[in-house]
């Protein structure tokens, strides 16, 4: 299992769109990936989940990507976070 | 009904009724009322011999309605833009959630339910969840996922969606409406929009101000106006349902002549400030408040000269926090997309008073403690607004202004906390645009040093009203002073000359946002004097423009 800690830094934290960019990231993968934040933890293939974090600038999330294609998913999905996040 | 905005029957007729609520856009439209329901308590819950049946039923409905999305989010981005028409984007990745659809097919599976109540069900549920959020952004997205989850009901029920008005214009009456009912309205159709809920920023409003008609929300309209002629008065926030005859001549004239002050617009529009001889300057609009934005857009204005920042701290009962004044100020730069913001930091005491900053009364209130008196003593006051003013420029294009300089020291000192505000957000990897600094020269002792000011910033905004009032020692408040008071006494035209050439010596534009800017008579005078941009309120800007137009500075 991967696992990398991130700060939001994008002013309006995640909307509803780049939380809809970022699931259809995250389902190209076929391992699991999961973003929490201050404890609770939501399928990050899920819009409404990643949504209902609600998730503001300065908030600390962290991303775990677990299973076969884990190595590639986290190099690409951390380079999305920082890029747009 | 309720009866707090219902103002009751007018006097004169039986039928005429007034209700209230809050203007999104300005002008007036005169037409039918048309009443647009919400179908959404029609949905029944059945049992099903079947579930398998209704599962694949929804999963249809479903696909259908992401399609139908796709069409719309289409024809969105032709109407009003790619930045209003994600939503509909969005709506179709939630329409795939897999939250979502596992509620459905297990509420189908294990309860033998009708698809229709399960999807009905299931949207009230997340919509909950979103209203229930701590957040007013994604508090305002229960709206989506009942808009997705009524397209799915609607398509499994068989029925079209929204759209079809009928020939004649109407005004149209909603509890509220979806982004996606507003963009398959047949637009030629629409006099004007009437909701009951929604806010001052959701798509309705939005949509009124792009199509330039007027539109009321927070209206509490009776549910047998379908079909009656009624009367939106966007100026006043008011409904009218059937008008008397007297009521509706006043208004069918008021609307000529909004009609010749848009032809008047439309004439001007698009078209520079320049005079005869070749002359350009920047004609820009004054604001109290992000309402009037919209009026500024609508005048044409070349961009904020003045955004009075009071309102902020008058309307509240407390002091405004960072977060919300950093939202208004955020809205004004956004909504004036590149254009120049210049944002005037709290000019508060004398005239205006702000009952919990606990100011002790003064005999002299215009001469006392106000604007940036109190900024420079209250320091965490005024590092708040400016720690706001920085996080929203990275939005747009923000400028500050401090009123009520009198020496160097102050505008240093102000400079120095600016620094610091950049500083601290830098550590808190918050970013920030680049923000202009000017003054307000509004006394005879900024005048008289405007060129040591002028080494210090890179703007001059001419306050013409308290400029006036401290040269000449007359009091604006006393009535007793009307008749010597002289707006145009040339001393006070002298402190303006010197103002601009002292700004132009040292690379400071130079403007004026008082009174006197849009006093169409001293126009060609301030041309003629160097002026580079005048600041008035929007309904007067074309009338300056036309002056401008109409000019020679070299004469």
């Amino acid at each position: 299992m991967k696992e990398f800690t991130y700060t939001i830094t994008d002013p309006e934290g995640i909307h509803a769109r780049p939380a809809g960019i970022f699931v259809k990231e995250a389902a190209k993968y076929s391992c699991a990936v999961t973003i929490s934040k201050d404890g609770k933890e939501v399928d990050a293939k899920r819009i409404f989940g990643v949504m209902g974090l609600g998730v503001k600038c300065g908030n600390e999330i962290v991303l775990k990507c677990d299973g076969a294609d884990e190595d590639a998913a986290m190099e690409e999905l951390k380079k999305f976070l920082e890029e747009n996040m | 009904m309720n009866v707090d905005n219902y103002c009751g029957n007018v006097a004169g007729d039986e039928n005429m009724r007034e209700f209230v609520g809050k203007s999104v856009f300005n002008g007036i439209a005169i037409g039918p009322l048309k009443v647009l329901g919400k179908e959404e308590n029609a949905v029944k819950r059945t049992k099903v011999e079947k579930p398998e049946e209704e599962i694949v039923r929804f999963t249809q409905a479903k696909e259908q309605a992401k399609a139908e999305l796709g069409e719309i989010y289409k024809k969105a981005l032709k109407e009003v833009g790619e930045a209003s028409a994600a939503i509909f984007e969005v709506h179709q990745m939630m329409l795939d959630d897999l939250d979502y659809i596992e509620s459905i097919v297990n509420m189908i599976k294990t309860q033998e339910i009708n698809a229709e109540f399960a999807v009905a069900v299931t949207g009230d549920n997340f919509s909950e969840m979103f209203a229930a959020m701590d957040d007013d952004y994604m508090k305002a997205r229960a709206a989506d996922v009942k808009d997705i989850s009524n397209r799915v009901i609607a398509i499994l029920q068989g029925k079209n969606g929204a759209g079809n008005l009928g020939d004649e214009p109407v005004i149209i009456v909603a509890d509220d409406l979806a982004p996606s009912e507003t963009v398959q309205l047949d637009k030629s159709k629409v006099l004007s929009f009437i909701t009951r809920h929604g806010s001052t920023n959701s798509h309705t409003a939005i949509l009124a101000r792009t199509m330039n008609i007027p539109a009321l929300i927070g209206v509490e309209y009776p549910e047998d106006g379908d079909g009656k002629i009624a009367i939106v008065d966007g100026a006043k926030g008011i409904l009218i349902i059937e008008p008397d005859e007297n009521t509706l001549r006043k208004y069918e004239e008021l609307k000529r002549e909004d009609e010749e002050q848009a032809r008047l617009l439309m004439e001007l529009k698009g078209k520079p400030n320049i005079t005869k001889d070749g002359k350009e300057i920047n004609l820009y609009a004054n604001i109290g408040g992000v309402g009037d934005v919209a009026a500024a857009l609508a005048n044409d204005a070349g961009g904020i000269g003045l955004f009075r920042s009071e309102f902020l701290y008058l309307e509240s009962d407390d002091y405004p926090t960072e977060e919300q004044q950093f939202k208004a100020y955020r809205t004004v730069a956004e909504n004036m997309a590149g254009k120049k913001v210049i944002i005037r930091t709290l000019d508060i005491g004398a005239d205006k008073q702000v009952g919990y900053f606990n100011l002790e009364k003064e005999d002299n209130p215009a001469m006392g403690y106000r604007a940036i008196r109190i900024c420079l003593d209250r320091i965490d006051v005024f590092k708040t607004q400016l720690r706001a003013l920085y996080r929203a420029s990275y939005y747009g294009n923000i400028s500050i202004m401090f009123p009520m300089i009198i020496s160097v020291d102050e505008v240093k000192k102000a400079k120095d906390l600016c620094e610091e505000v950049k500083k601290e957000l830098e550590k808190e990897g918050v970013k920030y645009g680049q923000v202009e600094l000017g003054i307000m020269i509004e006394t005879p002792a900024a005048v008289m040093i405007s060129d040591e000011l002028a080494k210090e910033v890179e703007f001059f905004s001419i306050g013409t009203n308290d400029l006036t009032q401290y040269t000449l020692a007359i009091d604006r408040q006393n009535p007793a002073l009307d008749n010597i008071y002289d707006s145009h006494h040339p001393a006070v035209l002298k402190m303006i000359k010197q103002t601009v050439n002292s700004g132009h010596a040292h690379g400071c534009w130079v403007g004026i946002c008082g009174e006197l800017g849009a006093d169409t008579t001293l126009t060609e005078t301030f041309l003629h004097m160097g002026v580079d941009e005048l600041s008035v309120s929007p309904s007067m800007i074309l009338k300056v423009r036309n002056q401008i137009r109409n000019s020679d500075s070299t004469r």
